[in-house]
């Protein structure tokens, strides 16, 4: 009998199945699909102006021009929530009559190369009259500014989310205060820049008149459908696969006008049609994220605790709503979560989405939650300094510490660990050390400072979470068309050489969760993860599912692995013990095979297998010549949390901010593959540094977007991260099938806002705080030379 | 409209292409489409990303901006190049895997080709000066850290 343990997959850093192809250039993404293929290129041409309505379209005879008029028949894109506060405005596939914002594409050309395509678009003239432009959520909202979309605003114009929520004792308890603190934040337009641009390739079939489109995308299975609504088509008509995909971060989630195009043009010329964006389109037209202001008040008693919180959120939200989450994501992320990890008795809060006359915001990595965090981390500091608290202290006093907690906007925060992570946090970064060399410098003229952030991460949330941003009005209804993501599924097969393949509605673009459910698989069935071949991302041959975005992958389609994969072991342990003799229960899946725990006796699964498929007379239910389980999971949600330190050095002189020491303690539950989980969070921290530091899109006057290029749009080189240190706590959360709980989004989450805290620490003798992100060298410098001015003034 | 192609031959990963192509081709497009190396991807096409680096005789060059007719007659060397055969990974190439060094992978090929161009000149190069190399070159994904480790293991590997 053999009594070592076998040792689990689960919690090992074991490098990555998917990695080998791509490591020698094998890795196939949509470009690669269309490099050698005879197909037609489209371009898109695209709205100068940021409001206007088109007078005309033309192009020389040798040019093949598609524009509105050629859709006729298709069906705009409509993302709808079921809400009161909700408007609901329409998506033209291409710009007909009226465009909304400087990108926006009004036409397409096509020919035999891309180089040619990119010839016959400067051949393209479009003439637009001009219209008044709204370029602020501000302007927008004023009584008599121009509409964006012409149709009916219940509130104020181009408002088209207005959520409240109110709670009874808030009055009361603001009342009982001893101190209001107000804090204004607000975050500038971002890109989540993938770096491979938006892509795709529509492959026509004679035989079936079928189209197979390669895209990159987070959600084949929902674009299938967007698509399919869109033109009039079902579903089957249309495959859509998504091969290795460059990079997502929230941005290919998202419905895409051009996607709907290649299809189009692809089934009505019957030809193959690609369309690979460059990085100009891409800034310009492929979603925007997090331009945000939000006004915050806290009611604090004299010892630190928050009685009361008050928002005024506002999110600008472009010139159209994206399909299918809707522009309803940043402003009711930002209502419903704003209280994050800190225990919020009372809480008034108006979050609004407003249109304008630029490009639309959809998901990016964190939502709204860098600028909640931003505005609660930045509200704990500037009240621990108003009421000469320490830090730390008024975060420990004001943190969830019992479990499981109701927030006031009715989340269920299950079990976390915010107290140890802080604690933990605090450890690392050995504040009183850190306080004497701060000290030390500021004698000798240097500004160092150190900020704290701690953070709730919602992840792997399904239906129930979805559902509860609705408020439905009108269940029923024929032409229903709201969206509210929620289950994975997964099927799990063993072949008959005992191989399992793993088919899964998820759709992985760089998380590695290929290797990650394969171990998933391997504990449950006792074999090794190179024989666990996953599949996804192929309407064809998975099952229909949401894809991967919100953290939820590991969480999600994790659990319904884990349901699949339990199945289909008691089915090998069913069989196993009519063979062996013995029960179910005393029968073990390890190395390959079945073995009886009290006599040692084995049968290799492969031969089950085998004997399942081939001699279905040898097996006890022969009603079931198969093995082969569907596992499905559908949770509410579960919170990660982390607490995240920054030690800067800012220049006076140039407003640099150097980045000294970047510090994480994190709980993320059960870590299936602690490598993975770590490159999620550096990754994340990086972008998170990136919207603190350097990110910024950037309108003029005139609703032109002037940063275009990466030689305007400053995503950060190695030379701006530095080493981060990440200790790790695991809390076991009933509400993980799994154990583990979503990780994608914390570092974008929580930098921003420890940053923030850091620099405002360090320039403290200034009297500056930094309250809007990116705080680039400009700004600082700004505020520096005012800070400065004002002081001279003063003395 | 006629459009005017030119001959060019091309030495890639020790193989011979003989290609025609319009002049303005440029040397990332020509891999990828005429000699069918995809490996070479194209994050910008204006320099910054560097995802399209390959070797040009051993130095790291953006394929994105140069033309394929300045290529010719020179040895170039892509992602699909750098392991010695399909059995082994180059030191490179293993310690990207072994540390975790990329998740999307669409920028990986250009930082394989520019820390082995740099390595094979520059086999004593530090972690500071390494760093400043990689920073030729963007990662949305990994927040550079397990690249830097990566880069750090394969020097010391190649040092031997």
């Amino acid at each position: 009998m053999n009594t070592a343990e076998p040792r689990s997959w689960t919690g090992r850093a074991m490098p990555r199945l998917e990695d080998p192809a791509i490591l020698r250039g094998w890795g196939r993404y949509v470009a690669d699909v269309a490099a050698g293929d005879d197909c037609l290129h489209v371009r898109f041409v695209r709205s100068s102006h940021a409001a206007g309505r088109i007078r005309s379209i033309s192009a020389p005879a040798h040019v093949t021009l598609v524009t509105a008029a050629d859709l006729a028949g298709l069906h705009p894109i409509r993302a709808v929530l079921d809400r009161p506060d909700y408007v609901t405005v329409a998506t033209p596939i291409l710009a007909d009559d009226v465009v909304r914002f400087v990108g926006e594409p009004v036409a397409a050309v096509l020919a035999p190369s891309e180089a040619e395509a990119e010839d016959a678009l400067d051949e393209v003239v479009v003439d637009i009259e001009p219209l008044p432009a709204v370029l602020s959520a501000e302007a927008a909202s004023r009584r008599d500014a121009p509409l964006v979309h012409d149709t009916e605003f219940p509130g104020d114009p181009n408002t088209v989310v207005d959520g409240r929520i109110h709670t009874p004792g808030f009055d009361e308890a603001v009342a009982s205060a001893d101190r209001i603190v107000t804090v204004q934040v607000g975050s500038s337009r971002q890109s989540a820049m993938p770096l491979e641009a938006r892509a795709s390739h529509a492959a026509y079939d004679r035989a079936t008149g079928r189209v197979t489109l390669h895209a990159t995308l987070q959600m084949p299975h929902m674009t299938r459908t967007g698509i399919a609504d869109c033109l009039g088509i079902p579903e089957d008509d249309l495959r859509v696969i998504s091969p290795d995909v460059g990079g997502g971060f929230g941005a290919k989630m998202t419905l895409a006008r051009e996607d709907i195009v290649v299809v189009h043009l692809s089934r009505t010329l019957r030809r193959n049609i690609a369309w690979i964006e460059t990085r100009e389109e891409n800034f310009l037209g492929a979603w925007h994220s997090r331009e945000q202001v939000y006004d915050i008040e806290g009611a604090f008693s004299a010892a630190g605790e928050l009685l009361a919180l008050r928002g005024d959120l506002v999110c600008d939200v472009g010139a159209y709503s994206c399909y299918p989450v809707t522009f309803g994501v940043e402003p009711l992320m930002a209502m419903a979560e704003l209280p994050g990890c800190y225990r919020v008795r009372e809480y008034s809060v108006r979050s609004r989405g407003i249109l304008t006359n630029k490009c639309p915001i959809a998901p990016y990595r964190g939502v709204s939650r860098p600028v909640q965090v931003l505005a609660m981390e930045r509200l704990m500091d500037v009240a621990a300094a108003e009421l000469g608290l320490d830090p730390v202290q008024i975060r420990r006093t004001n943190l969830v510490g019992e479990f499981p907690h109701r927030t006031p906007s009715g989340l269920v925060l299950d079990d976390a660990s915010h107290l140890e992570t802080l604690q933990l946090a605090a450890d690392m970064a050995d504040l009183a050390e850190f306080r004497e060399r701060q000290r030390a410098a500021r004698e000798a003229g240097r500004y160092l400072g150190i900020g704290f952030s701690s953070f709730a991460e919602r992840t792997g949330y399904g239906t129930p979470a979805f559902a509860a941003r609705s408020v439905p009005m009108t269940l029923g209804r024929e032409e229903i068309a709201t969206v509210t993501p929620g289950a994975e599924r997964v099927i799990c097969t063993m072949d008959p050489s005992g191989g399992v393949t793993l088919r899964i509605g998820a759709s992985p673009h760089g998380q590695g969760l290929r290797t990650t459910l394969s171990q998933v698989v391997s504990d449950a069935l006792g074999i090794e993860p190179s024989s666990v071949r996953v599949i996804d991302s192929d309407t064809d041959t998975t099952p229909y599912g949401w894809g991967s975005f919100a953290s939820r992958a590991m969480v999600i389609a994790g659990g319904a692995t884990l349901i699949a994969a339990r199945e289909l072991a008691e089915r090998l342990r069913v069989l196993a013990a009519h063979r062996l003799g013995g029960l179910p229960d005393d029968i073990d899946l390890v190395e390959g095979h079945a073995r009886r725990r009290d006599t040692g006796e084995e049968i290799a699964l492969r031969v089950l297998a085998r004997d399942t498929y081939h001699n279905a007379q040898l097996i006890p239910d022969k009603g079931q010549p198969a093995l082969e389980a569907v596992g499905v999971y559908d949770p509410a949600g579960t919170f990660a949390n982390a607490c995240h330190v920054a030690e800067v050095e800012v220049d006076p002189d140039t407003g640099e901010v150097r980045i000294e020491r970047f510090l994480v303690a994190e709980d993320a539950g059960r870590l299936v593959n602690p490598a993975v989980v770590d490159g999620q969070i550096h990754g994340g921290i990086a972008q998170g540094i990136a919207n603190a530091l350097y990110e910024e899109l950037i309108y003029d006057e005139r609703g032109v977007l002037v940063t275009t290029s990466l030689m305007d749009y400053l995503p950060p080189t190695v030379a701006e991260i530095p080493p981060i240190r990440i200790a790790h706590l695991e809390t076991i959360s009933p509400a993980s099938i799994t154990g583990a709980k979503g990780v994608g989004e914390g570092g974008t989450i929580g930098a921003p806002a420890a940053i923030a805290n850091a620099v405002s620490d360090a320039l403290a003798p200034l009297g500056i705080g930094v309250f809007h992100l990116p705080a680039t060298p400009h700004r600082l410098r700004t505020m520096i030379r005012q800070a400065s001015r004002t002081k001279e003034a003063a003395s | 409209m006629t459009r005017s192609t030119v001959p060019v031959r091309l030495y890639v990963n020790g193989d011979r292409y003989d290609i025609d192509i319009e002049p303005r081709r440029t040397l990332a497009d020509a891999l990828r489409e005429d000699c069918a190396l995809t490996g070479t991807h194209l994050g910008c096409e204006h320099g910054v990303c560097g995802a399209c680096t390959v070797l040009l005789d051993g130095q790291p060059v953006r394929a994105c901006l140069m033309f394929a007719v300045q290529a010719e007659g020179a040895s170039v060397r892509t992602v699909e190049g750098l392991a010695p055969d399909e059995e082994t990974l180059h030191p490179v190439q293993k310690a990207f895997w072994e540390h975790h060094g990329l998740q999307c992978g669409f920028c990986t090929p250009g930082f394989l080709t520019l820390v082995t161009g740099y390595l094979e000149e520059h086999p004593e190069a530090q972690e500071d000066e390494l760093r400043d190399v990689l920073s030729s070159n963007l990662c949305r994904c990994t927040g550079y850290q397990n690249i830097v480790t990566a880069t750090m293991s394969a020097a010391e590997e190649m040092r031997g």
